[in-house]
């Protein structure tokens, strides 16, 4: 279960605004977290907290491959992206990176900057906390989600080379 | 045998199955790229575990994004995939020497039609003009395929676009590929393989339908395909020993949508800030006072567009107040174009030649815009931030666009300035 403040974004949040590529030269956690969307609100990178979930509309992610782009948002502490949709490469590298990601067009309708809301993976439920609202989405595939629970990519092919 | 798209085909052969659009398979990759990312990949393959990678000769990698480079992190960047190359024994690694990824490879001979290529950069989708199923991969993944030859892949949907023309005069495969982006959307192809056929697209060169296959990924899609012909065929021929056979679409297969644009009366488009699919004619922006003009990158920076501007620039200067900066997209362009004296011509008509790389395209370096200023780029993406200060404005245009907007220092129609 994850549970956590909202943030609201827009449509088409793009890999620049999420991590410019003029930062990009260094790869460092404190680097990318500090100008985590900075270019889209330059007071998110200052005011996040850490289990913080980002609520937004179409196309998340769309734009450069760059996996600092997911990179930059758990190391500033988002603890889950719920989007209406988001670009193909941007979603994978949450999954590979241990981000969690929700596909769930009504919920940049229905949730508000500043609401708790609690999402669980297996069920595909988002409930807004004290508001009796529960939002559903299908849930990702078994593997998918074997991968975040490791904790990404990384950990996932860890522990199954080493089974071998 | 049921009748098969291109994307089930390919992905069919390199999964062993019979690959299902909507399916999931596991995929062996025939090619995998990477640029400076190289060097999160390799962090990831070393934290995984990892020792060897699985096959020496299926990875390309190369530095195009800071080169020479700018900063000192960049340097020790270049220095950890350096060393970890030598290590490996990599055979195909190109260092800064031959440019803009998207640009070596095809001149490698090393994109065939038919191929599964993966690299770490959204713009993979250009090895999809010469008939590769061809998209781009985080990093992580990378290390995986690195370790493992394997990825997992999604059958995708096919939507077939079909372009009928003929093109006016002046009208270049950009301005196609922004006013596809315009009318369907910057999402309008999510995840979704493009097939572009028709009359217009058999008529582009290949660095034609490199724009098109390029610009795919500005709509979402993960592949963006032109079939083989004898063009294709004649590239290859002097690029490549190792024989292949063209992957096309079953006449029966399923299509996921087709449609059909009529360009016969198409001039030169231009995607306004801060999204590529905010396009207008050229007539609607004309005028507009401009800082910056680029050409170049893995879209635009071919021996075609570089002449293409010359032809516009050639024997005038550009406008007092306009930095027109241009960088062939490969060593092999740069040597052709320095050759046939097109980069002395631009440079007399006031142009800074840059080293091939991709720099300025992503705001890396070389020609980073300030607060308040206005470029006009023939590059892929006008998101706010791209290209330096987050208070500039990017345009998108085709070279000749491009290069007549910097004769008269405010966006202009090629047409009119060429006349």
């Amino acid at each position: 279960m994850i549970e956590g403040r909202v943030w609201k974004f827009g449509d088409h949040i793009n890999t620049d605004l999420i991590i410019p590529g003029r930062y990009l030269d260094d790869y460092s956690a404190a680097n990318l977290a500090a100008h985590a969307l900075e270019d889209a609100d330059p007071q998110f990178a200052k005011q996040v907290r850490k289990g913080d979930i980002l609520v937004a509309g179409r196309n998340f992610g769309c734009g450069s491959s760059r996996e600092q782009a997911p990179l930059a948002l758990k190391y500033a502490g988002v603890g889950a992206v719920v989007a209406g949709s988001f670009a193909r490469i941007f979603f994978r590298n949450a999954i590979n990176v241990g981000l969690p990601v929700v596909v769930c067009p009504k919920a940049s309708q229905v949730i508000k900057p500043g609401d708790v809301i609690r999402i669980d993976l297996h069920q595909g439920t988002i409930d807004v906390v004290g508001a009796k609202q529960v939002l559903k989405f299908d849930p990702m595939p078994d593997f998918m989600r074997s991968i975040l629970e490791s904790g990404g990519l990384v950990p996932y092919t860890r522990e199954r080379l080493h089974q071998k | 045998m049921r009748p098969q798209t291109f994307a089930e085909k390919v992905l069919s052969r390199a999964s062993g199955k019979d690959a299902r659009t909507g399916e999931i398979v596991t995929a062996r990759i025939d090619l995998a790229m990477s640029h400076e990312n190289a060097a999160l990949v390799l962090q990831s393959f070393h934290d995984m575990g990892a020792t060897r990678v699985w096959d020496r000769d299926k990875i390309v990698l190369l530095f195009d994004h800071r080169v020479p480079a700018n900063t000192v992190k960049a340097a020790e960047s270049h220095k950890l995939v350096r060393e970890f190359v030598r290590q490996e024994g990599l055979p195909l690694f190109l260092d800064l020497r031959e440019g803009v990824c998207h640009q070596v490879l095809p001149e490698m001979g090393k994109v065939l039609p038919g191929k599964l290529i993966v690299g770490t950069d959204s713009h993979t989708v250009t090895y999809g003009a010469l008939g590769a199923f061809s998209t781009g991969i985080g990093a992580t993944e990378m290390a995986s395929v690195w370790a493992t030859g394997e990825l997992w892949l999604k059958v995708p949907e096919t939507k077939r676009f079909s372009i009928v023309g003929p093109l006016p005069e002046g009208t270049s495969a950009k301005d196609v590929a922004l006013r596809l982006i315009g009318d369907i959307g910057s999402d309008g192809a999510d995840y979704q393989c493009i097939e572009y056929v028709g009359e217009v697209v058999d008529a582009f060169s290949l660095a034609g339908r490199m724009v098109l296959s390029n610009m795919s990924v500005e709509m979402g899609a993960k592949a963006g395909i032109c079939f083989p012909d004898s063009k294709t065929r004649e590239f290859l021929s002097t690029r490549s020993s190792e024989p292949w056979t063209a992957v096309i679409s079953d006449a029966e297969a399923e299509i996921g949508e087709s449609m059909q644009f009529d360009f016969s009366n198409l001039g030169p488009q231009v995607a306004k800030p801060h999204a590529v699919d905010n396009v207008v004619s050229v007539e609607e922006v004309e005028g507009v006072p401009l800082d910056q003009v680029f050409i170049g990158s893995c879209t635009n920076g071919r021996m075609e567009d570089l002449l293409a501007a010359e032809r516009v620039l050639r024997g005038k200067k550009a406008a007092n107040g306009v930095r027109l900066i241009i960088a062939p997209a490969s060593r092999e362009i740069y040597i052709e174009a320095s050759e046939k004296g097109i980069l002395a011509s631009l440079a007399r008509s006031g142009a800074v030649i840059l080293n091939p790389g991709c720099g300025p395209c992503l705001g890396a370096h070389e020609g980073l815009l300030a607060a308040g200023e206005r470029c006009i780029s023939t590059t892929n993406r006008n998101f706010k931030g791209r290209m330096g200060s987050p208070k500039a404005e990017i345009y998108l245009a085709s070279p000749a666009t491009a290069a007549a907007s910097a004769l008269k220092g405010a966006i202009a129609d090629p047409r009119e300035v060429s006349s």
